[in-house]
């Protein structure tokens, strides 16, 4: 039997899937609608020091992209723009009313120790279940001396994970900015910081159009524009590098990690506990979609887990860590070729075009009997070009190549001026 | 009980009145049956195109349009860059979106048929990329200098204009001769008006003369007003392009009956109809053939109200020149087929045609032979269309070659009498298709501006 619930750094929750510090939990009227659609936990909307911020309109510009709607998305609101009273009060309501959810606080005050341990009084008040430190805002808070401007440089996250560690019995997850040349910088220095949990990622910077009439970028604030923080499905492949990157580093000291970025499905979800993710926030797809898209990913994570074998989330989480490398380990003597299945096949060339302009020349054009596409196994190098831009699935498949050769890494190739001699 | 007074009636008098329908009625069966795509539905439908290299379609279509390459401009909303390269290739792009029989050509070649059996819309994509430049004010091709050449284009259909288009872009001055009353060709005066409803080909006509360089000089018929003679003397270079005149006997008794029509006429004075409520139109409508034109009379018949149409074809389903697409799209709309069939007596009631006799046949030994078994159908009117023929007489003296009754030419369109271009319906290529048509007049003009700077 499936058992989805999780212990996450401290803080029980019945399944992985909690919704991101976000516009979705900025008041007790939306979290409670998502507790009823059955999300496992919410960090609410980033709360910061009054008088409150101000937002602006419009505040989001998106990626269509061949007609997918909000395939990348990007935001310039602030924190909240409510009083922290009032939230606090309905913080301290809604966990009354869902003691079973987990329930997180977001914070983003300015970079003295008094401000933080005062609002860290003040919503430990809640009963709330942690706090995660919003070091990531790209936009707007950043320009104040907070958030991102905080998360890039390590001796600051270090410093204020401490106070708060100091200053609060609560767990504290520490969110860190993905604008920063490395990730571990500031990961390692929350673990320095003595933090409970990492999550990850916030937003990227970024500027999402043009409009080329205006001549001026989206979204649009009276004629103006400004960067502001990428996410949705765009982001996912560079969340998943930089949760492994902290998976896999020792001096992370395997820090639970509450994977953000761009998730949808529990697919996505189950990708990143493989690389270690304890539980995974959603913000993008519940703005695109509503709070109905955690049903799915709560019975298909369950229907995957059963068919996989695994009775629990930690059965599973972490299981692809040893399997993402560093290049230079990569076995050089394996060998696959594209193989192109005939029957399978529309006709598009796009395998041939794309191999000719693009790469090895090693699919053939030709026409007996109408069009036909061959592989010109003495040319491809297993590069599986063909194989993605192939609107069949299945019809091209990279078939393993048995060389004879043993396992050689860069390592160990005799092209390699510093390698190293292979152990007898 | 009613019917049986009807039916009654029906031995004395035919059942023949206008204004079967309400005006609404006839509006929704004779309005655009495809309108044009919202900017969203074609975005949909050009990012489903998986810009194929040496794509199927551009070999599917006659006139070679580079059809991903015009889809990739939809996907990016250059529209206009679509539409002027479809018609950069076919100046009727307009037409051809609407009248193609897309479902052999193109989009049975579209790979995404092969993978799931649903192609990508190319016509109606194309439609979508073309309406913006036909109803632009400013023609959007330029004249090469002037070459100082005379063209004389017999007929003003598709072939004839498309060649007269290709010949004023390419410097040439051109004089196209019509006999009929107005240019357009089928266009006009024989296609199904919710293909091209309203005055669409009108509208199109005057948005390929725009090009400027074009005289037309309507009711001039060849053999009547002109001659080719005289034209060839005129003139530096002739492209006759005057389609089919003739219309196949059914040679069958009754074929004279009052009630007994040509379908092209009926459809030619359908789309010229003010008012679609004023045309006469039978309660039984029998129509004999089995191309585009015999489901266009039915399903035209059909829907100005008639009650039962039946539609009877000599041979099977999948002998018809009506496309497959086009037999069910009849069978949507009502008409009944009837295969194996042939005509065998039209009778009379006090001088008018009250039903058509039919006789079974079948294929005995790779010929068709009636089987002498038969079965009668009531009918108010009968429609024959059973294909058009070239008529020669009008080219005069000038006796040119034929071959299968119709004009003969070379790979370059020249017919056998130096000077003298021919294409569209009126030569033996192709299957009589307007996309075809558009393709000779096109190609002809560059042979001719060839010869012409030799």
């Amino acid at each position: 039997m499936v058992d989805l619930s999780v212990n996450f750094a401290g803080i029980k929750s019945p399944n992985p899937f909690w919704l991101a510090s976000a516009p979705p939990t900025d008041k007790a009227y939306n979290v409670e609608r998502a507790f009823r659609a059955g999300w496992g936990g919410a960090v609410w909307k980033t709360l910061g020091e009054d008088p409150p911020i101000v937002n602006t309109a419009s505040r989001y510009g998106a990626i269509s992209y061949k007609g997918l709607r909000v395939a990348g998305f990007n935001n310039i609101e602030l924190i909240t723009d409510r009083p922290l009273q009032v939230n606090l009060d309905e913080i301290k309501a809604v966990k009354a009313r869902w003691p079973d959810r987990a329930l997180v606080v977001s914070l983003m005050v300015p970079c003295t120790e008094d401000s933080w341990k005062n609002i860290l009084r003040q919503v430990e008040a809640t009963n709330c279940d942690g706090v995660e430190l919003n070091f990531g805002c790209p936009h707007g808070m950043s320009e104040r001396g907070m958030g991102a401007a905080v998360g890039q440089v390590p001796e600051y996250v270090e410093m204020v994970t401490r106070w708060c560690k100091q200053h609060t019995r609560m767990p504290v997850i520490v969110k860190l900015t993905p604008n920063v040349t490395s990730i571990l910088g500031p990961a390692r220095a929350a673990v320095k910081g003595g933090a409970d949990a990492v999550s990850l990622i916030n937003t990227v910077n970024s500027i999402v159009s043009i409009n080329l009439d205006a001549m001026a970028p989206e979204p649009m604030v009276d004629g103006k524009g400004t960067h502001g923080g990428y996410c949705g499905p765009a982001v996912k492949p560079m969340a998943l590098f930089m949760a492994s990157e902290i998976a896999r580093d020792p001096e992370c000291k395997n820090i639970p990690v509450s994977a953000i970025g761009g998730i949808e499905t529990w697919r996505d979800a189950a990708e990143f506990v493989a690389v270690g993710a304890g539980t995974v926030q959603v913000c993008t797809a519940a703005m695109h979609y509503g709070f109905k898209i955690v049903d799915d990913m709560i019975d298909g994570m369950e229907r995957w887990m059963e068919q996989a074998r695994y009775d629990r989330v930690a059965d599973y989480r972490g299981r692809a860590v040893k399997n993402i490398t560093d290049w230079q380990y990569l076995n050089l003597n394996f060998k696959t070729i594209a193989a192109i299945d005939q029957d399978m096949c529309i006709k598009c060339g796009l395998c041939h075009v794309v191999c000719e302009d693009t790469s090895h020349q090693a699919v053939a054009s030709l026409r007996n009997n109408g069009r036909r596409y061959e592989v010109i196994e003495a040319e491809c190098v297993g590069c599986n070009l063909c194989m993605h831009v192939c609107p069949v699935e299945g019809c091209i498949t990279m078939k393993r190549v048995d060389t004879g050769a043993k396992p050689l890494n860069w390592t160990q190739h005799p092209n390699n001026p510093m390698r190293k001699e292979a152990a007898e | 009980m009613a019917a049986d007074n009807r039916d009654k009636r029906a031995d004395d008098a035919p059942d023949i009145a206008s204004g079967r329908l309400d005006a609404a009625r006839y509006r929704a069966h004779f309005g655009d049956l495809h309108p044009v795509l919202a900017r969203e539905q074609a975005l949909v439908e050009a990012n489903r195109c998986y810009f194929c290299y040496d794509a199927p379609c551009i070999e599917a279509c006659p006139t070679g349009i580079d059809i991903p390459g015009f889809i990739k401009k939809i996907a990016t909303d250059n529209v206009v860059g679509a539409g002027m390269r479809i018609l950069e290739e076919n100046i009727f792009g307009g037409a051809c979106a609407r009248v193609c029989p897309t479902e052999i050509l193109c989009e049975r070649a579209c790979v995404r048929t092969a993978q799931e059996g649903d192609p990508i819309q190319i016509g109606r994509l194309q439609r979508y990329a073309t309406d913006p430049i036909l109803d632009a004010p400013k023609h959007p091709f330029a004249r090469a200098a002037a070459s100082g050449k005379k063209i004389a284009v017999v007929g003003g259909g598709p072939a004839g204009l498309s060649c007269a288009h290709r010949l004023a872009r390419l410097g040439h001055d051109v004089t196209v001769f019509e006999a009929r009353e107005r240019l357009g060709g089928l266009n006009e005066y024989g296609v199904a008006e919710y293909k091209v409803p309203g005055h669409f080909a009108r509208h199109e006509v005057d948005f390929i003369l725009g090009i400027g360089g074009i005289a037309a000089k309507t009711g001039h018929a060849l053999g009547k007003e002109i001659s080719l003679a005289q034209l060839r003397r005129d003139y530096d270079a002739v492209f006759l392009g005057m389609g089919l005149a003739g219309v196949r006997a059914l040679e069958c008794e009754g074929e004279g009956l009052a009630g007994v029509a040509n379908a092209v006429d009926y459809i030619a004075q359908l789309r010229g109809a003010a008012d679609f409520g004023a045309l006469p139109v039978g309660r039984r409508i029998v129509v004999i053939g089995g191309g585009n034109t015999a489901i266009d009379i039915a399903v035209q018949t059909k829907r100005l109200g008639a009650e039962e149409v039946t539609l009877v074809y000599r041979r099977g389903a999948d002998d018809m020149g009506a496309t497959e697409h086009e037999q069910e799209f009849a069978q949507v709309n009502g008409v009944k087929i009837r295969h194996w069939a042939k005509p065998a007596h039209l009778f009379a009631g006090n001088g008018h045609v009250v039903a058509a006799q039919f006789e079974y046949t079948k294929l005995d030994g790779g010929k068709l032979v009636g089987t002498g078994e038969k079965f009668s159908v009531a009918a108010d009117m009968v429609f024959k269309a059973i294909g058009q023929s070239f008529i020669a007489g009008p080219l005069g003296a000038d006796a040119l070659e034929l071959e299968n009754g119709r004009i003969k030419i070379d790979a370059n369109f020249l017919t056998s009498v130096p000077g003298v271009w021919a294409g569209g319906d009126c030569v033996a290529r192709g299957q009589d298709l307007t996309v075809e048509a558009v393709e000779h007049g096109k190609r002809a003009a560059m042979a001719i501006d060839a010869a012409l700077r030799r």
